[in-house]
């Protein structure tokens, strides 16, 4: 389709304007906004209309060109206002909220890690006094049979050499594919239930004068199994964040239908990034998504954003929910419960990961831990590799 | 026909339906760009009805496609009607046609079912076509919807190709229950179909139910934004909203502090689960009820 004002009318626009304009699109793409040059000619249109003489008619009319999902919806006004009318000219040119929201989170930020390391430090005493094969992973238990069975009951947080994170990550991934392939099996061989497709039927024996000789069936169409993952990217859960990133990346990719979520103090849906061929990039991407916003967590929070606008539409009946935490919340915890419930009636299973569990003794005594315990199907461990390919029978019986 | 922004708000409002500015622009949008609207938003808010009143503004057909899961080009395009043709075989069997001349006559526009899209690019003048729930349908549909809406053409391999008369206009509606395609989205324009803040509530009820008085038309909208602050699994939408103003109504209550009893036990437009029901009992709808009267 075609502009509907005709050329001359957009040719009266100055070359400054263009030039504003083609600047608002590239800010716009720069936030995730997905958009091509035909939206840009489009808008020109409009600013040669007549809408364009009140600037207060013009963000309507260009925030429904621009926007295509809720959330570009929700976040126009904002970066239109910092773009044309030079309020909070700075943050235009990155996601503002989320840069403003961390500096007011600073000082709780502050008590947050502290607290963590402490218990981090506490923690890797306990493991170092009685159990040395983990600590030196690296070197010690190279004499076994296999690198990689070594790698995989090793704690996440001991594994430090480059080329063995790689090779964790490299196995995270694997294993991700072949979670994938058994459940995918599963499905195709219970598949049953056939039922005449008569309209089909018809059409196909016409050539046969209408006596249905080729009998035409109608299958249910399978569901495959559907995994959202909640992946925790605060400071408490740092030592973890970039094995964890590229678990996910393993799972989004070998997945059918697979979404996944970063949170810390609000939700992002990060499933388009992850869906980069190149593992690498991918990862990369994420992992800068993950540290520039190590700060507070507010479990309670992102999930009810994600309830509100996320849930109705990734979760439908064959969905297992993944949520990575270790369950420090620095929001209330009867926000967190209350979320959880909500979630609990939706999906068909909660599975709650948490690395914590890995270390001896560990009870899960946080407060948000305690709130959220009542509601999980599956309360499991997730410092290492092995833990992880435990999950599978679990996520199969969906 | 260049509608400006305003006059097409008065006019919905003629219509009857009352939309906010920002929902005209996007209409007005439509007719400048030509392009299809996608509208999304909450179950309730009225996001039907837009394609509604947008064909009773422009005095145009609208021709309406449901979509569902596994529905397909035959629902939605085109169909031939086997059931004649089969007839029509057996008929000209005895006559001794030849096969030429039989298979030319059974593939004719005669026999050709149009379904929703095929008709909508088949209008002398140009239909509101209102794609209502494309989330339902498959990602094939999806897909197939796309070449339509870029093309208006659909090629029918017995018949050729069928071009369109005239561009309809295409209002999309989503309820988010999967996501859409960015393809599909970038094709449209956009619009996020909110509930209504209490004014605009009291004035489509005053607009849409007959013999409403102003203040009792207000307070049920004040009544309806409290309970969706409520944790409700499912929130009232506007169609709810209209049900219970035409309840109360026909009931004649003129104010509904005077009847507390009355308003909990009509809650049953607006509640449509059990859990929802036992979630609001009397006193709940009590203390919701001295807050907005």
């Amino acid at each position: 389709m075609t502009v509907a004002l005709p050329t001359s009318a957009i040719e009266t626009i100055s070359g400054g304007a263009r030039e504003r304009l083609a600047g608002f699109a590239r800010i716009l793409r720069d936030n995730g906004f997905r958009i091509g040059l035909k939206e840009t000619q489009d808008a020109l249109a409009i600013l040669a209309s007549p809408a364009a003489e009140r600037p207060m008619a013009l963000k309507p009319a260009l925030r429904a060109l621009f926007s295509t999902r809720h959330s570009d919806w929700a976040r126009f006004d904002e970066i239109f206002d910092a773009y044309w009318l030079g309020v909070g000219m700075r943050g235009a040119r990155t996601l503002t909220s989320a840069g403003d929201r961390q500096k007011k989170m600073a000082p709780n930020r502050l008590i947050e890690s502290a607290g963590a390391s402490e218990a981090q430090g506490l923690a890797e005493q306990v493991r170092s006094g009685d159990d040395d094969s983990a600590e030196t992973s690296g070197k010690g238990r190279r004499k076994e049979a296999s690198p990689h069975e070594a790698l995989s009951a090793t704690d996440m947080r001991y594994i430090v050499d480059p080329d063995e994170i790689a090779a964790a990550h490299a196995l995270a991934g694997r294993l991700a594919r072949s979670m994938r392939a058994r459940l995918t099996r599963r499905e195709r061989a219970s598949r049953k239930g056939l039922r005449l497709d008569l309209r089909r039927t018809i059409h196909r024996n016409i050539s046969r004068g209408g006596v249905p000789v080729d009998l035409v069936f109608r299958r249910r169409k399978p569901k495959p199994l559907r995994l959202v993952i909640l992946l925790d990217a605060s400071g408490s859960m740092n030592l973890y964040t970039a094995f964890f990133v590229r678990f996910i990346h393993g799972v989004v990719d070998a997945f059918r239908e697979a979404e996944a979520f970063l949170f810390h103090t609000r939700l992002a849906h990060v499933s388009a990034s992850l869906r980069d061929r190149d593992v690498t990039r991918a990862v990369d991407r994420l992992a800068l998504m993950a540290q520039g916003v190590g700060g507070g967590t507010r479990i309670g929070e992102s999930l009810s954003t994600f309830n509100r606008w996320h849930a109705k539409r990734v979760i439908h009946s064959r969905t297992a929910v993944m949520i990575v935490s270790d369950g420090y919340d620095t929001g209330a915890p009867e926000e967190l419960a209350l979320q959880m419930r909500r979630l609990r009636r939706r999906c068909r299973r909660i599975i709650w990961l948490n690395p914590l569990i890995g270390w001896r003794d560990y009870a899960p005594l946080a407060r948000g831990m305690q709130a959220a315990l009542p509601y999980i199907d599956l309360f499991a461990p997730a410092h290492n590799l092995d833990s992880l390919a435990a999950l599978e029978p679990h996520l199969a019986r969906i | 026909m260049t509608l400006q922004r305003e006059d097409i708000s008065n006019r919905l409002a003629e219509v009857g339906y009352i939309a906010d500015r920002d929902l005209a622009t996007a209409l007005w949008l439509m007719e400048l760009l030509k392009r299809p609207l996608l509208l999304e938003g909450e179950a309730g808010v009225g996001k039907t009805e837009v394609g509604k009143a947008l064909a009773a503004l422009h005095r145009s057909e609208l021709i309406r496609l449901q979509c569902y899961e596994g529905l397909d080009q035959h629902a939605a395009l085109y169909e031939w009607n086997y059931q004649r043709q089969i007839l029509a075989i057996k008929a000209r069997e005895g006559a001794g046609e030849s096969a030429d001349a039989i298979e030319e006559h059974i593939f004719s526009e005669r026999y050709l079912l149009e379904r929703p899209l095929l008709a909508a690019i088949r209008r002398p003048s140009p239909p509101v076509l209102l794609i209502d729930e494309v989330d339902r349908a498959d990602e094939e549909f999806e897909a197939f919807l796309l070449e339509l809406l870029s093309d208006f053409q659909v090629s029918i391999p017995e018949l050729g190709v069928v071009k369109a008369i005239t561009i309809p206009r295409v209002v999309l509606t989503s309820n988010g229950s999967r996501e859409l395609s960015d393809a599909l989205r970038r094709r449209c324009l956009y619009h996020y179909v909110d509930f209504p803040e209490v004014d605009r509530e009291a004035k489509i009820i005053a607009t849409r139910v007959p013999n409403i008085d102003v203040a009792l038309a207000l307070q049920i909208a004040r009544m309806i934004q409290a309970i969706r602050k409520e944790d409700l699994r499912k929130q009232p939408g506007v169609a709810e909203a209209l049900d219970w103003a035409t309840t109360l109504v026909g009931l004649d209550i003129r104010d509904l502090r005077q009847e507390p009893e009355i308003v909990h036990e009509t809650m049953i437009c607006l509640l449509k689960t059990h859990e929802d029901r036992s979630r609001l009992p009397r006193e709940v709808t009590d203390r919701l009820l001295g807050k907005v009267a």
